[in-house]
């Protein structure tokens, strides 16, 4: 046997177990979701059967799943640019010589170790109308009750809030480290040319961090479809489907009416998104990001 | 892109000309204490009404009395013991696992050239964009296939082979010089023995900063847990507190914030004295 045939041998053994389990629970449920996305679900004596577009028909005419696409829309867009703007904002005051900078550092980072459903708990008294602390905090100040869960107009506002906490100081972070790893002879160069702390920002310190955005920008687009467990607690998708997220339905059709295919087909939508999103990191963005 | 970079604090030792000083100082340092403030509030409150006697929970009077009783009326009223004690499993035999598959395949990917070895990685990379959270229906119907519904390793298994592992362990283990390989298998180490001998030893920081990452996202995890289980022997700490948040207990915000409180207290614990570690465990495994 030659040198290169023991060498893939001994490579795919290595391999082996872990590509196994992937094989088992990564690539064959994407594949099973495309091919069920096409079945009928079997039900009592009625074994699938192909249906063709059957379930993506349902799901253009599914008002509900619109509601749903629409609310990740606006998930995803109250909660990236605002929990990035927020660690970027977080990093470059926690890498300032400021008071308590140990302990502040702590405050933004805690949220992230700790379990979402356990502090959506406690998020939902805050939010709770009457006795909640954010009603007692408006009514000190004179302001009118509101139900921030139980209203169409807040709840979907008052779940995002909840996400940009938990996650801006897990950013924070990645941008501390790249923030603390640009060389100081830049710092002392920019001021010798009598540039602004707003311009070496701009012009020197932000481009530098681009690599740091992009990969903060893809983590936030994943959880923006991925953080769904404060809906559970705090909402369960309503009043009325305005909280329900993409996966959260997907949750919903699966398992709660139990419409396997109908769900499979919900899932072809989001790994297509996921998909999309691949795409973009790696043949555009990834272009025209400036690395050090 | 190298495996370990550490992020040093270069410029501590060195004036920095835009650090801010005198009222811009004080200004930021407002700004940011107030941020912090905002952001611990939760966590603040949380202890404030477990300390609490219930008629305190929303009136905030120092002079009020301090109690262990909400903690105590928790603990008693779920069985938290057995869901500590399954999160105490699931998380260790995620873990174990996912260090054992992350270093061969992570060794074959770094180290050893051959047929398939790109296609491969591709495939394992894949696993980053389709999060297992989002096959959950198919991987249900698979789990109910084996007969492993609510049991603790149909919990573990769509994890326990994990694409950012894999990923950071093979990043790390490139670093690794080859003559360190060379010279081991000079002295006739087999493949396996200079992978246990040479390079796990020297990847240690890694596989703590992964350790760490891996189990606070297991600690913490929610939605897989809560379909696969539906009994008290196999639900982890999660799924326990919502189902026991969300049944008879009603509104006792006291008692929900006590047992808010103690499920995450082994991380918060373990990060209030460990923060170096946490934050650049963290850190170390995101710059990858």
């Amino acid at each position: 046997m030659t040198n290169r045939a023991t060498a893939t041998i001994h490579g795919w053994l290595l391999l082996l177990p872990a590509m196994a389990c992937l094989a088992l629970f990564t690539h064959w449920p994407a594949i099973a979701s495309f091919v069920d996305s096409f079945m009928s679900t079997p039900r009592a004596r009625r074994p699938a059967r192909f249906v063709g577009l059957d379930n993506y028909q349902q799901m253009m005419a599914d008002p509900i799943f619109w509601k749903a696409m629409a609310n990740n829309l606006w998930f995803a867009m109250g909660t990236i640019p605002t929990s990035i703007a927020l660690a970027l904002l977080m990093a470059v005051w926690v890498n300032d010589r400021i008071a308590g900078r140990t302990l502040v550092r702590m405050a933004y980072f805690t949220p992230t170790i700790l379990p979402m459903i356990a502090v959506a708990n406690i998020w939902l008294f805050f939010f709770t109308p009457q006795y909640g602390l954010l009603e007692q905090i408006v009514g000190a100040f004179g302001g009118r009750s509101t139900n921030w869960l139980g209203s169409q107009d807040t709840a979907l506002y008052a779940v995002t809030v909840v996400a940009i906490w938990k996650e801006a100081g897990f950013f924070m972070i990645f941008y501390l480290a790249a923030l603390q790893a640009i060389p100081p002879s830049l710092g002392e160069a920019a001021a010798i040319e009598g540039a602004s702390r707003w311009t070496f920002f701009r012009r020197v310190q932000f481009p530098l961090l681009m690599p740091t955005t992009l990969f903060v920008l893809i983590n936030a687009v994943i959880n923006a479809f991925r953080m769904i467990d404060h809906i559970f607690v705090m909402t369960r998708g309503g009043p009325d489907n305005a909280t329900t997220l993409l996966l959260f339905y997907i949750y919903q059709v699966g398992f709660g009416f139990w419409d396997t295919t109908y769900a499979a087909a919900l899932t072809c939508v989001l790994l297509l998104l996921l998909a999309l999103v691949a795409f973009v990191q790696y043949g555009w963005l990834e272009r025209r990001t400036h690395y050090q | 892109m190298s495996g370990a970079p550490q992020p040093q604090s270069v410029a501590s030792s060195r004036p920095d000309p835009y650090a801010p000083k005198g009222l811009a100082l004080t200004l930021e340092s407002t700004g940011a204490i107030l941020l912090a403030l905002i952001w611990i509030l939760p966590l603040a409150y949380a202890v404030w009404a477990a300390i609490h006697p219930a008629e305190y929970t929303t009136r905030f009077e120092l002079t009020a009395p301090l109690t262990l009783d909400n903690f105590t009326r928790a603990w008693a009223a779920a069985p938290f013991a057995r869901y500590f004690l399954n999160t105490f499993i699931l998380v260790t035999m995620i873990l174990a696992f996912q260090l054992v598959l992350g270093t061969l395949a992570a060794y074959a990917l770094a180290r050893q050239d051959f047929w398939g070895r790109d296609i491969a990685f591709a495939l394992i990379l894949a696993q980053l964009m389709i999060m297992p959270d989002a096959l959950i229906v198919e991987n249900y119907r698979t789990l109910a296939k084996f007969n492993l519904i609510d049991t603790i390793p149909a919990i573990a298994l769509p994890y326990i082979a994990s694409a950012f592992g894999i990923f950071l362990l093979r990043q790390t283990f490139k670093t690794v010089p080859k003559e360190l390989d060379d010279a081991a298998r000079v002295e006739g180490a087999s493949p396996l023995q200079v992978l246990m001998k040479v390079y796990v030893p020297l990847a240690k920081p890694t596989y703590v900063a992964y350790g760490l990452v891996s189990v606070s996202y297991h600690w913490n995890n929610f939605l897989w847990p809560l379909l696969v289980t539906n009994s008290v022997e196999s639900r982890p700490l999660t799924v326990g507190l919502q189902v026991f948040s969300s049944s008879d207990q009603g509104i006792d915000w006291a008692v929900i914030c006590a047992a808010t409180l103690m499920t995450s207290a082994p991380l918060l614990v373990g990060f209030l004295l460990f923060q170096r570690q946490f934050v650049q465990s963290f850190m170390r495994a995101g710059i990858k």
